[in-house]
């Protein structure tokens, strides 16, 4: 039986696809990829590095309505005899592999952390508070990796891309518009994050919040009180009710640590915590604090940072 | 205009999580349920703002136990016209989305609506699995939502930025922040809720694809190292040698 990866790689490959490829790799069996959009075909061969034998696009599909991408992948996943389907839990996953799910009749695990072990699969529950083991008790297969939580393994070489029909049908969706922000890293696949909540005391302040992001390379979020008044967009709260994260490092300037801020972070694997309250939760969840005010600390640590890049 | 509310319970926010039985079985030894936030303050409070904007019934569906009661009772005292409860332990996500599709086939409504995740599985799947079982148009993480005529126009959250979509009637939408803004059931809300129809209906045969086999929790941190404020640059050298995050 083969393992079937869907990617999304209408903006280029994200190392959250080369995840997912590096992941079906590790469980065995042989790797087909599938995708949608007009990829460059070099630029898809690359995903043989990462374990795939072949990638299958199917150009003719514009948007990434989840009916038609279901299709897609039901087509694909037949015409290579695939048991299990493996995701990258992003936007498009979270709305696809539910629906391939019920297509197939196959168990969906999402959000997973780690490898099966035995025949369950680690996920974050209770908004990463604790973790579940889930196991599949249908024949057919489909986990939805939590992005960051394994690392890409290259080395091999490239692959066959090949022209693929997945019988998509019309889109019952019409896309209007699509708005990004440019030069923005996205939150949810982020390495690197700094953040900031109610202690940078206003919107304006946060040039030195971004200054720091931008030396580090890091994306940038906020806790749910400056999302809640309007300092900072929604899709930067991080939280319990806003996006969860799981970076290799979380800088927090001015954030107490609600259990629900918590929530969304806990997943990081280090924690900085600046506060000028040590009382604040947070340092109890923290690696590294700093007890002071974040308008003198952060642009320290900015210059501190600025120092190290330009002697490494 | 019919809308349907997908309406899960999950434990408040501040509990305390813990497991029993071998760490087989969450410990709701002292937790307090809610509406799970992403169904009653985006995918409900949206739904009662259409129906006064448009008309229509407001009507919300749980799969459940009797235990449930109150927290659809809480559902009704926000504003839902009705309560459908289908009596049975939703055991996992295709279950509970199978369950709802079923009732909702036969109920004609124009949306089906529900929060993006609960705040205790976090799977994102309900709402996905009940639009394919319907094969209905399924618009995921919306964050805003306006009805003209049979047209529905949403904002979603995709990776860096948003996506304005459109789509007719009906759908299925699975409901972000910024839909709405929580609302707190006033008393006369509370006392209509007691007498407000809360349908229990049998379940239809339905088999879980998956199950928690056992939980686990974080191990603790070790304590915090604290840095001298004055001295960014040692903390930049621990990031760098002792955690090999930069």
């Amino acid at each position: 039986m083969a393992t079937l990866v869907y990617i999304n790689s209408r903006n280029g490959l994200a190392k959250n696809s080369l995840e997912a490829v590096t992941y079906a790799k590790k469980l065995g069996s042989d790797v087909m990829v599938v995708t949608a959009g007009n990829a460059d075909e070099a630029m898809l061969a690359t995903l043989g590095e990462y374990g795939a034998s072949k990638v299958m696009v199917d150009r003719s599909v514009a948007t990434d309505d989840s009916q038609q991408l279901t299709r897609l992948i039901t087509t694909a996943a037949e015409a290579v005899g695939a048991d299990t389907i493996i995701f990258s839990h992003d936007f498009v996953a979270k709305a696809v592999a539910p629906r391939l799910s019920v297509r197939l009749k196959a168990g969906l695990i999402s959000g997973a952390i780690d490898l099966p072990s035995g025949d369950s699969v680690k996920v974050n529950v209770f908004s990463g508070k604790a973790f579940g083991n889930v196991k599949i008790s249908a024949g057919k297969k489909i986990i939805s990796l939590l992005p960051n939580s394994i690392q890409p393994e290259g080395g091999g070489s490239a692959c066959s891309v090949e022209d693929f029909n997945g019988n998509v049908g019309d889109s019952r969706i019409k896309l209007l518009e699509t708005k990004k922000p440019e030069g923005e890293i996205p939150l949810p696949e982020a390495e690197l994050v700094v953040s900031a909540g109610r202690g940078l005391k206003g919107p304006e302040n946060w040039g030195m919040v971004e200054d720091l992001a931008t030396v580090l390379g890091a994306a940038t979020a906020c806790s749910r009180p400056v999302a809640d008044i309007g300092w900072r967009p929604h899709h930067e709260h991080v939280g319990q009710t806003g996006v969860a994260i799981r970076p290799n490092l979380y800088i927090a300037a001015g954030i107490s640590g609600a259990i629900q801020h918590l929530a969304g972070v806990n997943g990081s694997k280090v924690i900085v915590v600046i506060n000028t309250d040590g009382e604040a939760p947070f340092f109890k969840a923290a690696d590294y604090g700093i007890l002071g005010d974040a308008f003198e600390v952060l642009p320290r640590l900015t210059e501190a940072v600025k120092k190290f890049k330009a002697s490494n | 205009m019919k809308i349907l509310v997908c309406i899960s319970k999950s434990p408040d926010t501040t509990s305390k999580i813990a497991f029993t039985d071998g760490n087989t079985k969450f410990d709701e030894n002292g937790v307090q349920y809610i509406v799970n936030p992403y169904d009653e303050w985006y995918a409900l409070v949206r739904a009662l703002e259409l129906k006064e904007a448009n008309g229509g019934t407001v009507t919300t569906i749980t799969v459940g136990t009797a235990a449930d009661d109150s927290v659809i009772r809480k559902a009704l005292a926000i504003g839902a016209d009705d309560a459908v409860r289908i009596d049975a332990e939703p055991t996992d996500a295709y279950f509970t989305a199978m369950q709802i599709a079923e009732h909702a086939k036969a109920g004609g409504y124009d949306l089906v609506l529900a929060g993006k995740e609960t705040i205790n599985y976090n799977g994102s799947q309900v709402g996905g699995m009940i639009a394919e079982a319907m094969d209905l148009p399924f618009i995921s993480l919306a964050s805003k939502m306006d009805v003209n005529g049979s047209t529905v126009t949403l904002e979603t959250e995709i990776l860096g930025g948003v996506q304005i979509l459109e789509a007719d009637m009906p759908l299925v939408i699975s409901c972000a922040k910024g839909m709405a803004e929580q609302r707190i059931p006033n008393m006369r809300g509370i006392m209509a809720a007691r007498t407000k129809p809360l349908n229990v209906v049998a379940p239809a045969a339905i088999e879980a694809l998956t199950s928690y086999e056992s939980y686990t929790l974080p191990e603790a941190k070790s304590a915090c190292k604290m840095i001298d404020p004055e001295n960014m640059d040692e903390l930049v050298a621990l990031l760098h040698n002792e955690a090999k995050v930069i």
